[in-house]
């Protein structure tokens, strides 16, 4: 009798685990759902990889704002060139501080692609349907993202280290963002393109030595154009940084003409420069994403 | 119906290097099929190519009815793909690992999630779903792999060297998982190793594979089978008389080789031989003294269709790092 009952209350125990068990193989391998086909989809799902792995990791956005920190001590504050421009030495530094950042944070996103390969991610990625497009778009992305959200702090730094607010205001400052978008836009496609078929840190680390420093001290982030030798103001003229650094004086700290000093072109031609410069490197990337992704 | 995967002349070129090498092969629906190699024979590569990673260099491909070079992105959404390295994302959980590739398939959250979870209970990982990839075994970051590749519902599942670097417990734990998955899910699976028990204990048919040519295909009893057959060896007496030719007489035996004290004998049924040369001995009043049957081993197989053993093949820088990674994760 008791023996049974015991039967009976293992036998319903496994018939009940065994349903269990059942339902979830039913359920795990039914029908699949209807698929998200549209060519973005799994964009953000990709972009937002990247930033989570980023903001996780805090120590990484500390180092990172060491160096324009350090710069704009160190130019800014302790040597303070006594150079006759708009609002003081220290805050037209500050204003190529943004730049600075935005500039050495997008040259690290070709590093996150190199990362993705080494590690077989992109293979795991390129094995699913997700748009070879999405994939490189959501490495501009994350790096657009991270760079603003950098450059807002460094921007915060220097503020309270006396940058000069007098004509800060909403359209200014959205308008110096906007400007520092395209600008991050443009840099980070460029980076992310020539890392796509590269495995090799090494290399990637090369290239991004070789473009960082002079795109930095060819333009006029660090010193007017006015103190620079002809040939060099012809190269600054080329470099889509220097559009960026004019802009965002322009309009953060009113820098249209003082003596001694004259822009690099009106703001409406930096804002032209620049989305041009994003719009043909990111359509270049897309394409060239299409013939590196696959071999 | 269609085959699952049928090939014709698939051919991928590195060079000079013919990785794979006018491949022909048919696998049937419902199948688990055994891609068996050397390392360097070209079954990355065949996989890679298979599932649109790599373009092929020439000949033509047709999976789940859809030809390869047409449809790629229809066949990527329909194949599931576990690699032989390890892909998932370190700094991510198990959870947050397969939820990404399900939105890369384009697969709804509302649908991904409790799909994930159920994966994850799959292959035992629930309790570790939380927590990063980085703190995972190395058999535990197979069976994510694992789990991974099912997100999408696929019909037919790529599995490049799932047991590698596994302890014996996981692997017994991953070919069960294998089992289940072609037996109760009437899976397709496509399974490449160099691990011989492996192939012979899971597939239904093997493809020996060296230098990107397919060298034998047929069911791990045939391809045993076609080695010579089973071996006994009888002990006697060494005064007693030999019956050689009695022995000989028998339907299944192949070969009788007397020596001193023992017979070895060639059969193609090693056990209904045994018995029935029992049978004979002590229907002639001889005494048997021992009596062992050895099945020939894949292994034997294996060698005499490649020409060598295990070999080490120079791989790609990159190949080797990742190799190495694997390892070392596997370790850990
Ligand atoms: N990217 C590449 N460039 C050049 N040669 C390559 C490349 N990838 C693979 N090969 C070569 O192609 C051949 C087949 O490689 P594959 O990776 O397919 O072998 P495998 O059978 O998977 O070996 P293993 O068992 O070691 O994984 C090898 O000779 C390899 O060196
Ligand atoms: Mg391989």
């Amino acid at each position: 009798m008791t023996d049974d009952l015991t039967r009976s209350t293992v036998t319903t125990q496994e018939q009940l685990a065994q349903d269990e068990g059942q339902k979830m193989r039913e359920r795990a391998f039914r029908a699949a759902p209807k698929l998200n086909r549209s060519p973005l989809h799994g964009l953000w799902a990709l972009t937002n990889r990247d930033l989570v792995k980023w903001y996780k990791n805090p120590i990484q956005l500390v180092i990172s704002l060491v160096q324009p920190v350090v710069w704009l001590g160190l130019f800014g504050k302790a040597i303070n060139l006594s150079l006759d421009v708009p609002g003081g030495y220290f805050s037209y530094l500050s204003a190529g501080m943004l730049a600075f950042i935005i500039l050495f944070t997008a040259a690290f996103a070709g590093m996150s692609v190199v990362w993705d390969r080494r590690f077989g991610f992109m293979n795991k990625a390129l094995s699913t349907p997700v748009g070879r497009g999405a994939i490189v778009v959501s490495k501009v992305l994350q790096s657009v993202v991270r760079s603003l959200i950098q450059a807002a702090v460094v921007l915060g730094i220097a503020v309270a280290f006396g940058m000069d607010t007098a004509n800060f205001g909403i359209m200014t400052v959205a308008g110096s963002f906007a400007i520092l978008f395209f600008m991050s836009f443009g840099l980070s496609s460029l980076f992310v393109m020539l890392a796509l078929r590269s495995a090799d840190w090494q290399t990637q680390m090369a290239i991004i030595n070789l473009l960082n420093l002079p795109l930095l001290f060819a333009s006029n982030a660090l010193l007017p154009v006015e103190s620079m030798p002809g040939w060099l103001q012809t190269v600054v003229r080329l470099n889509p940084v220097s559009y960026a650094v004019d802009g965002v004086r322009q309009m953060l700290l009113g820098a249209t003409s003082a003596p001694g000093y004259s822009v690099l072109a009106p703001l409406w031609a930096d804002f032209g420069v620049l989305v041009g410069f994003a719009a043909l490197l990111s359509l270049l990337g897309i394409v060239l994403s299409w013939r590196l992704l696959s071999k | 119906m269609t085959a699952a995967i049928r090939t014709s002349g698939l051919t991928k070129r590195y060079g000079d290097v013919r990785a794979v090498d006018a491949l022909d092969l048919t696998v049937e629906r419902g199948e688990l099929y055994g891609f068996l190699g050397p390392n360097g024979a070209g079954k990355t590569t065949t996989i890679s190519v298979l599932t649109t990673l790599l373009t092929a260099s020439g000949g033509k491909a047709v999976v789940d009815g859809l030809d390869i070079h047409k449809h790629p992105n229809e066949v990527r959404r329909r194949v599931g793909v576990v690699p032989q390295e390890y892909t998932a994302d370190e700094d991510l959980t198990g959870l947050q690992n397969i939820l990404l590739c399900a939105d890369l398939y384009g697969i709804p959250r509302s649908d991904s999630k409790p799909h994930a979870m159920e994966l994850l209970r799959l292959v035992e990982l629930e309790d570790a779903a939380d927590r990063k990839v980085s703190t995972y075994s190395g058999g535990m970051r197979r069976r994510l792999e694992l789990a991974s590749g099912l997100i999408n519902y696929p019909k037919l599942l790529f599995l490049d060297e799932p047991t590698l670097g596994l302890d014996v417990q996981t692997r017994t734990a991953v070919w069960n998982y294998i089992r289940m998955l072609k037996e109760e899910y009437r899976m397709t699976l496509f399974l490449t190793t160099h691990y011989l028990e492996e192939a012979d204990s899971l597939c239904d048919r093997i493809a020996i594979i060296d230098h990107g040519h397919i060298v034998r295909i047929g069911t791990p009893t045939e391809l045993k089978a076609s080695i010579g057959g089973d071996v006994i060896v009888v002990g006697v007496a060494e005064s007693d008389p030999d019956i050689s030719d009695d022995i000989r007489k028998l339907s299944l035996v192949k070969d009788v080789k007397k020596s001193d004290h023992e017979y070895r004998i060639k059969s193609e049924v090693g056990e209904e031989s045994s018995i029935q040369i029992i049978d004979l001995l002590r229907s002639k009043g001889l005494q048997v003294t021992k009596i062992s049957l050895t099945k020939p081993t894949l292994d034997e197989a294996y060698l005499e269709f490649t020409g060598h053993g295990i070999r080490e093949e120079e791989a790609s820088k990159m190949d080797a790092f990742k190799h190495r990674v694997t390892l070392m994760r596997a370790r850990r």
